[in-house]
């Protein structure tokens, strides 16, 4: 029987989830244990248990308060916000023939840092180095508009290696973009993915007035950002980079504009991590996300199942830092609206990789997303013959919550729309089999972000 | 309710009826590149 109900405890927190209306209840501690014993077959007129047979099994609790809190319970569940049925396998194929709205532009095969972590191969994803002309560029807009139709709102995102080594590339498609979006009736919403090193007033400038949104990536303290990120010449790119970052931020935030992220990774090495969201906050960074290596588990910088405990026990002490000091920073991975989130539809296949959501080389060659570039059988055509493989295409639209193993037996089925394909494919061997140790970590941010919802 | 309290408003089976409409930011653009956050996105039809 699939998940219906998600009960936990974070900090004093009773919280139980129903996992298919996306409602959130705190409960006290009586209600918590007793749901513990109560589990109605699917479609019940009621939850199949009486106050008498709840009272033999809590003989700890008033039979009169267990009568009351099953009153309370049962009135949720008529309200079909407790228990209630998984009605979406319906819509699981809605997206097929949807139109590509979202591209990822590798503009830049190339990196001018050596990360020690790169999912890239140090930038070029092993496909040898080299940066996309700006007549790559300008045909990928088009591109991009031609297998549209229907949507309005299309993004780009600057992505490498190091997007700022191709900036003449990155201005050439933006203005181009500019100069005919609006008599195609689209409104293109870029981003940058930069490790700063190139930054400068002009293209902070050019950055701050043209894209939407951009991610800055940076792992935290020195000492644990200058480990793993450096130069060909193996010198820390700490101090290079955070000026930078500081003048792009506050040429964003001097407008009241909360439209960036400091990007970090942490590995083994900074299980601590939640010092280096301090330090960032620190900095007078606000909008923040630092993020699990994603990565072989034979490098000795790797997270493993054995890190787990460590891990956990960080997320809840960045959860009591974020709950006492609401406002300070936000951390994208602990962002849940608990009203106004994405759709149901959205929330069965996350990404849109493959389908709505492509990534293309400086060759022009079309990719399910960036983390399939390099990889040949994925490769999905090429933006100068406009072809895109439908097979392909297909498969990805028809991989949701209901096609991946064991999603749809997950509570956090649709908080994490069944995780990132291309770790499933990379880690797993299966696009099909979400990676285990991701499962966990995503599932206990989830966690995480939901109690923090409950106190706003 | 005295002993259980629902925090918000539990809708999401009415935006499976109305939903889909795909104006809404791709997730993987947003911050993440390597791991898929989707409930942090906002719906962009109710804006």
């Amino acid at each position: 029987m699939e998940t219906r109900i998600h009960k936990y405890k974070q900090g004093d927190k009773y919280i139980v989830l129903d996992v298919n209306s996306g409602g959130v209840h705190l409960a006290d501690e009586m209600i918590f244990n007793m749901l513990d014993h109560i589990r109605p077959e699917p479609n019940a007129d009621n939850l199949g248990i009486t106050a008498e047979e709840l009272a033999e099994k809590l003989p700890r609790y008033d039979k009169e308060e267990i009568a009351e809190c099953l009153a309370e319970l049962e009135q949720l569940y008529k309200d079909k916000c407790l228990f209630s049925e998984d009605e979406y396998r319906q819509f699981a194929d809605k997206t097929l023939n949807a139109p590509i709205k979202a591209m990822c532009l590798h503009v830049s095969h190339d990196c001018n840092l050596r990360c020690e972590y790169c999912f890239a191969e140090t930038g070029d994803f092993g496909t040898g180095r080299k940066l996309m002309p700006a007549e790559v560029g300008k045909k990928a807009i088009d591109f991009l508009i031609e297998k549209s139709f229907g949507r309005e709102n299309l993004e780009v995102d600057f992505f490498g290696g190091e997007p700022l080594m191709a900036w003449d590339t990155v201005t050439a498609t933006v203005d181009y973009a500019r100069s005919i979006e609006k008599q195609h009736g689209k409104n293109f919403r870029f981003t940058i993915t930069t490790n700063g090193m190139l930054l400068d007033d002009e293209k902070i400038e050019y950055i701050n007035r043209e894209m939407s949104n951009c991610v800055l990536s940076l792992d935290g303290r020195k000492e644990v950002n200058d480990r793993i990120r450096f130069t060909p010449n193996h010198k820390g790119s700490y101090d290079l980079i955070v000026p930078k970052f500081k003048k792009l931020v506050e040429g964003r935030t001097k407008e009241g504009r909360t439209d960036y992220y400091i990007r970090g990774t942490f590995t083994k090495y900074n299980l601590d991590f939640a010092n280096d969201i301090l330090h960032f906050a620190d900095l007078g960074f606000r909008e923040l996300s630092v993020e699990p290596v994603v990565t072989d588990e034979n490098f000795p910088y790797a997270l493993t199942e054995e890190d787990l405990p460590a891990i956990y026990k960080e997320y809840d002490r960045l959860y009591e830092i974020m709950e006492k000091n609401p406002g300070k920073f936000n951390f994208f991975h602990f962002k849940i609206d608990l009203n106004q989130g994405p759709c149901a539809i959205k929330r069965l296949r996350g990404c849109g990789c493959g389908n709505e959501y492509v990534a293309v080389t400086p060759d022009g060659d079309i990719f399910p997303c960036h983390q399939f570039v390099g990889m040949e059988q994925w490769k999905m055509g090429n933006i100068f013959d406009g072809n895109v493989d439908k097979s392909i295409k297909d498969y990805f639209a028809k991989t949701h919550i209901y096609s991946k193993k064991g999603c749809s037996d997950c509570w956090a089925r649709f908080y994490c729309s069944g995780g990132c394909n291309a770790n499933s494919f990379r880690y797993e061997g299966d696009v099909q089999i979400p990676n285990k140790l991701a499962c966990k970590l995503q599932q206990k941010r989830i966690e995480c972000g939901i109690a923090l919802g409950c106190g706003q | 309710m005295k002993h259980i309290k629902t925090v918000n408003k539990a809708n999401l089976k009415e935006t499976a009826a109305k939903g889909g409409c795909g104006k809404c930011q791709t997730s993987c653009q947003s911050a993440c590149k390597t791991s898929c956050t989707v409930a942090n996105q906002t719906c962009e039809a109710n804006k």
